[in-house]
């Protein structure tokens, strides 16, 4: 009880001064960047003019809302630091086109950020083999630039594997990084499933470039994001080299349709989990069974 | 003074009153008094065929004489000569609506700089009178989804500390509840401010759960509740439990339920089952709520939050289509959510037994049938989900 019984009716909607803003409420940034990955695909440096530094880990999302069309969750590119806040967009529908279409100054409301990360700290020596499908490649950029930095490669205690996978050439996203990537020694392969004139490189699904690739699979952390068939077929390409399916070093990004970033809206659920609190990063041997049944 | 089977009524106020024989006039004075501290009284009306919950002027206001009757997609109201105010089970209206409103705005910014200005809904604090047990457990279970860290919806916090709660225990069940089955009623033994137990001829047993709920009783004409009326209370509940109209086995039932997602008796239910979402929205627990921005010409964006229902085919949209595409597969959300995956989420069951998607259903599809069939093929050794689930 709080005994509120000075609360007088006010007869309608009525603005307030609170502390500090409530759980769906957006903080306004603007856009201080732009970059076109893919004829459909943007990536945009938010920046909060006056706030504090924006902290998260990589695998985190912010609620990104397009002022009059909508919000929608967008993972974090970007790894933390000194760096711009950035968020890769892919065009699918009236938010994220709005928000692919915003110019240098365009106002965007930003909460989060929201959910697990991919837990990089846990496993310092374990060699670490990322692989990202389409644009599931956001949600790790952030992680391979933490792992490039602080593993100091190329001499540095572990390998850092980056597979990163395209349905056609003019969509692979990070063109640019994965070359500086591969520059400071990381082991980069990409590969398209349907070639164009000009590509020289290998052409077939993410999930076979897995086996040529250099690692231990006994002390290795996989970080993978795709499509959710395209996780299953990584995971078992990995349990092939030897990687133990029960290995909670297995960790996969899920998508489900979210509205809150809180947990509060219900519509993320998978199974047990709310996965905008318990993921979007999870263990693979806790999700797999999740994601084979059909329309979960 | 008053006179009744029960004995006068003495108006004198009774210092450390815990428990209370009350009459219509105490109930009336009781209505009054909550009005009186500010709080927009709530209570169940007959209005339109049915119960609801709507503000309340006085006792007068309260069904006297009106019984239902519920089945699978029917619900019937019948006025009898009895004096009797709460010979009812629950209509559509639980309390959720009164902490968790069904439509509101969150934020408002106006072009082009979006400044973002938060809506406050300073609504007056609510009392409710007459609420069932069922709907006290579904508050309990609302706390717990809403009302609790990690997170916690500012405007269900501010309404759930506010409210205060007249609780009526369920003397009359109807044909669809089955709270004995789901550890729920029919009797009331927590959060409530007040318990009434309608004792008959219009004499109800009030019992106080809280400091208000004290300082309200001592406020009313009244006399001392005696032993004989606690065995008449006991008496009244126990033949409310026995007659049920229905139970769900709860024995093992979230992992039973997991064990059957690919059951092919979930194709069979998604032949009748229209999703419509009305189980959904009369659900005292469902939570869900979407959030969608509004704009208008001069330029002003607001962002509306409204209740929500995983019946709906864009509840799980992402890019590219939904995710529960086929009826079967949002039947099955529902059902599995509430009685398997809630207890992973919030350590609960989602379902307190209140019966009303059982009642307002338009197709009549009974949850509590459709868990025992389940129960039954999987009982036969028919494995359907876990074969495949590695």
């Amino acid at each position: 009880m709080s005994g509120s019984t000075s609360s007088a009716p006010t007869g309608g909607l009525a603005t307030s001064v609170l502390s500090g803003p409530g759980p769906f409420t957006p903080t306004v940034f603007h856009v201080s960047d732009r970059a076109q990955e893919a004829p459909d695909v943007v990536t945009l440096a938010l920046k909060n003019d006056g706030g504090a530094p924006f902290s998260f880990q990589p695998g985190q999302f912010n609620m990104l809302t397009a002022f009059g069309v909508g919000e929608v969750p967008i993972s974090v590119s970007s790894s933390p630091g000194a760096g711009p806040l950035l968020h890769t967009v892919r065009e699918v529908g009236p938010v994220t086109r709005a928000l692919c279409q915003a110019s240098v100054g365009t106002r965007v409301g930003v909460r989060g950020p929201f959910g697990t990360d991919w837990g990089l700290a846990s496993f310092a020596q374990a060699d670490a083999i990322i692989v990202g499908g389409g644009i599931g490649l956001a949600p790790l950029r952030g992680a391979i630039e933490q792992l490039i930095e602080t593993t100091g490669l190329p001499s540095g205690p572990r390998r850092v594997v980056v597979l990163a996978g395209a349905r056609r050439p003019d969509q692979l996203i990070f063109k640019e990084d994965l070359a500086a990537w591969a520059t400071a020694g990381a082991e980069v392969a990409i590969t398209v499933d349907v070639a164009e004139e000009g590509w020289m490189g290998h052409v077939g699904v993410v999930t076979e470039l897995v086996p040529q690739m250099t690692f231990d699979p006994r002390r290795v952390m996989a970080l993978v994001c795709g499509p959710e068939v395209m996780m299953r077929f990584t995971v078992q390409a990995l349990i092939e080299r030897g990687v133990l399916p029960t290995s909670i070093r297995l960790r996969v990004s899920l998508e489900r349709n979210m509205q809150c970033g809180t947990g509060l809206c219900g519509h993320c659920q998978l199974g047990p989990y709310i996965l905008c609190r318990g993921g979007p990063v999870v263990t693979y041997p806790e999700a797999s069974r999740l994601l084979h049944e059909a329309e979960l | 003074m008053t006179l009744g089977p029960y004995g006068p009524l003495g108006s004198a106020l009774v210092s450390g009153v815990m428990a209370a024989i009350i009459g219509f006039d105490g109930l009336d004075g009781l209505i009054g008094s909550l009005k009186a501290r500010g709080y927009r009284t709530m209570g169940p009306v007959a209005s339109g065929g049915a119960i609801s919950i709507r503000e309340l002027k006085s006792a007068a206001d309260l069904p006297r004489g009106w019984e239902d009757e519920q089945a699978p997609g029917t619900y019937r109201l019948h006025q009898t000569a009895s004096p009797d105010l709460f010979n009812w089970a629950v209509g559509a209206g639980s309390l959720k609506a009164e902490v968790f409103p069904p439509r509101s705005i969150i934020w408002q910014a106006k072009a082009p700089g979006y400044e973002v200005e938060e809506i406050s809904d300073d609504v007056p604090p609510v009392a409710v009178v007459g609420a069932r047990p069922c709907d006290l457990a579904g508050l309990r279970v609302l706390d717990r989804a809403l009302g609790s860290p990690p997170v916690t919806d500012p405007a269900y916090r501010r309404r759930r500390d506010a409210v205060v709660l007249v609780a009526v225990e369920c003397s009359r069940p109807a044909s669809t509840c089955f709270c004995v089955s789901m550890g729920t009623g029919p009797s009331a033994s927590e959060g409530f401010d007040l318990a009434l137990t309608e004792l008959g001829g219009g004499y109800y047993l009030a019992r106080a759960g809280s400091k208000i709920g004290k300082e309200l009783l001592e406020g009313l004409s009244q006399r001392r509740a005696r032993r004989e009326d606690f065995a008449r209370r006991t008496e009244l509940l126990a033949r409310a439990a026995s007659h049920m109209g229905r139970s769900v086995d709860q024995h093992g039932l979230p992992e039973m339920l997991v064990r059957n997602l690919s059951n092919p008796l979930w194709d069979e239910v998604a032949k009748q089952c229209l999703v419509c979402g009305n189980c959904t929205a009369v659900c005292p627990t469902c939570f869900c709520s979407n959030f969608e921005d509004r704009t208008d010409l001069s330029g002003t964006v607001q962002r509306e939050r409204t209740w929500a229902s995983c019946a709906d085919l864009a509840y799980s949209y992402v890019h590219g289509g939904p995710v529960r595409a086929s009826i079967k597969s949002r039947y099955r959300q529902w059902v599995t959510h509430k009685f398997s995956w809630w207890w992973d989420q919030f350590g609960t069951s989602g379902c307190v037994g209140c019966g009303r998607c059982i009642t307002w259903c338009p197709a009549g599809i009974d949850v509590t049938e459709e868990i025992a069939a389940l129960r039954a093929s999987d009982n036969a050794g028919e494995t359907h989900g876990e074969a495949h689930l590695q």
